[in-house]
Order: C-alpha cells, then sequence, then structure tokens
C-alpha cells in the first residue's frame, strides 16, 4: 500500500534529552496505523511531526509527498486543515459550546452558510454517537464524550489524515470498545487514513491494519496485527505479554 | 565557576525573553496588517478586560487625588497660594499618575487574567490544538486582547483623571476650605487638553505592554499549575516594570526634558 506520510530519518531532541534517533515510518494510505512503545518513547512527538506542529533537528516528514519542513508557517497551517488531530484529553475550547468547539474550523476555513456549518456539526456529532450534547459546554461531559467530541471535531473537515493521540486512555473497557469502533467507522467514512497511538493492546489488535513499536527513539518493528504478534524481536514480545522480565529495562 | 554560570544564564534568558517578546511582537503587527479582526470577540475582551476593571480603576484614582490634593492643600494654603491646588492635581493626575496607576492597575487584573487564561490553555493542549486545526493563537488569541485593550484603556484612563479630581476637588473643599469654583479654575487653566490626550495615547503604549507580556508569558508556560502561577506573577511584575519605564519614556518624548 502507498504511503500517504512518510517520517524519514528523524531525529528530535528536547533541549539535552534526544526522542527520535534516526526514526523511519511509513503510514499506509487508506489504512490504521497504531503506534505503541513505552510511556515516554516519542509516540505523541510523532503524530505532532506528522502534522507540524513539530520539526526535526534532523531527517524528513512528508506528507503527500511534501516536506513539512519547506513550508512557511502560513502554508503549514494552510496545510494542516487537511489533517485532522484528536487529543489526548481532547482540548476542547472551554469557552465555546461542544458544537462551536466543531463549528470553528468550519466557520474559519470554509465559506459554508451558518446552515451548512450547523448541518456538518450535528453529522459530525451523530457520526461519533453524541447527538443531544451540541449546546452543553465541554466540562459538562464525562471522559468518554469528550474524548468523542474530539472526535467530531477533528474529522468535521473531512481529513486525508486523522492522528488520535491516546483515544482510550482512563476509560472503561465499554467505553474503550465505543471508541474504538468509532475510529473504525470514522476511517470507513472518511475514506481516510489514521494514526493511532494507544497503550490498550485489545483495542489496537481490534483497530489496527498495521503496527508500529517505537523503542529507544526508533520503530523496531512495522507490520500487520499477525506479524507484530509473532515477530521474534524480545523487546516487542516483552511488550506484548507486559512482561517485567526482558531486554526492557524498568 | 556558579556566579558566572549564574550570570551568563540570566542573561541569556534576558535576550531570549527579549526575542520572544520582539517576535510576538512583530507576529502580532504581521496579523494586523492582514485586517481578520474578529469584532465580536474583541468587544468581549474589551469588556472582560477593561470594562470589567473600571471599579478598581476609579477607586485608586480617587483616592490618589485625595491623596494628592490633601498633601498639596495644607502646604499651599500655609504658603497663600490655594488657588493652585486644583491645577496641582489636575495637571499631575493628567499626565502622569492617571496613565500610569490606570496601566498598573490593569496589569495587575487584566495581565495576570491574560497570562493564566492562555497558560491554563497551553498546560490542556488548548493551544495546540487551535494551531492542529489550522489556526493562528496570534490571530485568535493576542489580536483580539489588544485590540480589546487598546481600545478601553485609554477611555478607563479619561474617567480616572476625571474621578481624580473630583476626588481631590472634595478633600480641598473638606479638609482645607478651598472653594469649587477656586479649583476648578485652577484645574481649567494648569492642564490643557492636550495633556489629557497625551494621557490616553499613553494608554495605548501600556496596553499593548500588558496584552504582548500576558500573552508572551501565558504561551510559554511549563509545568502545569505551577507553572500557570509563575507566569502570572512574571506577567504582572514584568509589564509594571515596563509601564513605569514607557511612561518616563514617552513622557520625556511628550512632554520634554523641561515638563512640557
Amino acid at each position: 500500500m502507498a504511503a500517504l506520510a512518510k517520517v524519514e530519518s528523524v531525529t528530535l531532541k528536547y533541549g539535552t534529552k534526544v526522542v527520535l534517533q534516526n526514526c523511519t515510518l511509513d503510514v499506509a494510505e487508506g489504512a490504521i496505523t497504531c503506534l505503541i512503545g513505552l510511556s515516554g518513547a516519542g509516540k505523541s512527538t510523532i503524530l505532532r511531526l506528522l502534522n507540524g506542529l513539530r520539526q526535526p533537528d534532523a531527517g524528513r516528514v512528508l506528507v503527500r509527498g511534501v516536506d513539512l519542513a519547506t513550508l512557511r508557517p502560513r502554508d503549514l497551517i494552510e496545510f494542516r486543515r487537511k489533517i485532522g488531530f484528536a487529543f489526548q484529553f481532547a482540548a476542547l475550547f472551554d469557552s465555546l459550546t461542544v458544537g462551536e468547539n466543531i463549528a470553528l474550523p468550519l466557520r474559519e476555513h470554509t465559506k459554508m452558510t451558518k446552515k451548512e456549518i450547523d448541518r456538518a456539526v450535528v453529522e459530525s456529532l451523530d457520526a461519533v454517537g453524541l447527538s443531544n450534547v451540541r449546546d452543553r459546554m465541554p466540562a459538562e461531559l464525562s471522559g468518554g464524550m469528550l474524548k468523542r467530541a474530539g472526535f467530531a471535531r477533528a474529522v468535521v473537515t473531512n481529513p486525508d489524515l486523522v492522528l488520535y493521540d491516546e483515544p482510550t486512555t482512563g476509560l472503561d473497557p465499554i467505553i474503550t470498545h465505543v471508541l474504538t469502533d468509532t475510529i473504525k467507522r470514522l476511517r470507513k467514512q472518511l475514506n481516510g487514513t489514521a494514526v493511532v497511538i494507544s497503550h490498550d493492546l485489545a483495542s489496537i489488535f481490534e483497530m489496527a491494519d498495521y503496527v508500529a513499536m517505537l523503542f529507544e527513539g526508533a520503530i523496531i518493528a512495522y507490520g500487520t496485527v499477525p506479524e507484530i504478534k509473532r515477530s521474534p524481536n524480545p523487546i516487542v514480545q516483552q511488550f506484548l505479554q507486559g512482561s517485567e522480565v526482558g531486554p526492557i529495562p524498568l | 565557576m556558579k556566579v558566572f554560570d549564574d550570570v551568563g544564564r540570566g542573561t541569556l534568558g534576558f535576550f531570549e525573553y527579549a526575542g520572544g517578546i520582539a517576535n510576538l511582537t512583530a507576529e502580532t503587527g504581521s496579523s494586523l496588517g492582514r485586517l481578520r479582526i474578529r469584532v465580536g470577540e474583541t468587544l468581549s475582551q474589551a469588556y472582560v478586560l477593561g470594562v470589567q476593571s473600571t471599579a478598581i480603576v476609579l477607586l485608586t484614582s480617587l483616592f490618589t487625588g485625595m491623596v494628592i490634593s490633601l498633601e498639596s492643600a495644607n502646604q499651599a494654603k500655609s504658603y497663600g497660594v490655594s488657588d493652585l491646588v486644583g491645577g496641582a492635581v489636575a495637571y499631575v493626575s493628567s499626565r502622569e499618575l492617571g496613565p500610569m496607576l490606570t496601566g498598573v492597575v490593569v496589569a495587575g487584573r487584566a495581565g495576570a487574567a491574560i497570562a493564566a487564561e492562555l497558560g491554563s490553555m497551553v498546560v490542556t493542549e488548548q493551544i495546540e490544538a487551535l494551531e492542529a486545526l489550522g489556526l493562528s493563537p496570534v490571530q485568535m488569541l493576542v489580536i483580539p486582547r489588544l485590540l480589546g485593550l487598546v481600545l478601553i484603556l485609554p477611555l478607563l484612563i479619561i474617567f480616572a483623571d476625571i474621578i481624580a479630581i473630583i476626588g481631590g476637588m472634595y478633600l480641598a473643599k473638606s479638609a482645607a476650605g478651598i472653594s469649587y469654583e477656586s479649583y476648578i479654575h485652577s484645574a481649567r487653566v494648569f492642564s490643557s487638553f492636550d495633556d489629557y490626550v497625551k494621557g490616553m495615547f499613553k494608554g495605548i503604549f501600556f496596553a499593548a505592554i500588558i496584552v504582548l507580556i500576558g500573552c508572551y508569558q501565558g504561551f510559554n508556560v511549563r509545568g502545569g499549575a505551577a507553572g500557570v502561577g509563575k507566569a502570572t506573577t512574571g506577567a504582572v511584575v514584568t509589564a509594571i516594570i515596563l509601564i513605569f519605564i514607557a511612561n518616563f519614556v514617552l513622557s520625556f518624548i511628550m512632554f520634554g526634558a523641561s515638563g512640557g
């Protein structure tokens, strides 16, 4: 499958801490790619590289063949409109209602009429199973509802690529299942591509077309779910089994 | 050598801060040039940052005007120049104390509010969310606050001047028996319309200082709730210092070295 986005030999440091070291990853077009790895391994950083919120110290990040580092700040802002981002804690603007949050990118970037925007907001909320919260404030929603509202805002512009940062973290198994289903359904509806970071292996195995494991700043394993499960790499196996014994330093 | 380390770090920190403010100012200027002004949000910020500061500004100015009058009235009376009291209060209020105290009070209230709000938005990833949605935080957050306060601070200054003069007038009469007519006549003779306009003009600079420092501190919050607290304190302290410096520079330029 062709790659919609590529992370090519990227190195990135925060101060003196090396987060990514010669990291390479292809994001297959039309598929859900899940990123797994230890906490603090740099998974969220890869998402932020993919929509240009971070720039690599070395290497390139290409989306649809465009090197994000070559874009001027204003062009990068334009470019980001094709990439949806669902944040770990939803990051809804707390001074706006849920409906206004979802309408914001449409209001700012399109010439749609108020009626059309309202319809798009309703459709987007319906797609994530939240048809009755449009006029509520984010503070009035539960954790799972917030995340789904975040999904609705991320996909309302019909982006080519949607990035999900730990969509199921801290939620009960039922809501986790609902969110996993929602991600799969949204990918189908948009006919797009998704990259998901998660620690929930059951959820990953249910939704992923491809899985990539990040360890010490680099992708050490990549493949379909069965391929990853059968990986001979002892680090991957220790991680999948959640074992304390193995090559991963605790 | 720890001392040299500290001096070096402090110097680097200063230039980093100054560079950051300069960058934000340039980006704000460039965004303003595009003339995409969010009128509703600007008016809302004018209300929240400015109108809601009115009571505290008026209260401060009232007592400042009264204390200047109290100090000068008794002295003036003993030298037989009580007809100068109104002029003294009006002159000092319109040129210096009105603009500066208003700036300082608004820096304490609005500057802190801006830094805390934007800092919380950083901590909860709302600023990143704006960028991820292809929206500029400067355009969405800085410009409405800047225009809102630039619009309202000069008006607050003129209210502050008026209330200081009225407070001074009441005290001049009750403490030193100076008549209202004499006080008002003196105020009109010694302060000109030009003084009030220049005082309001200072407000535009003070508003820019308060908003840009508050936004910069807010955008650069690190370390969760503790970081928000530090940014808030930093925004108020830095803005107040810069207001004092800007007030001196502006007075020097507008009124001249001789005092106009």
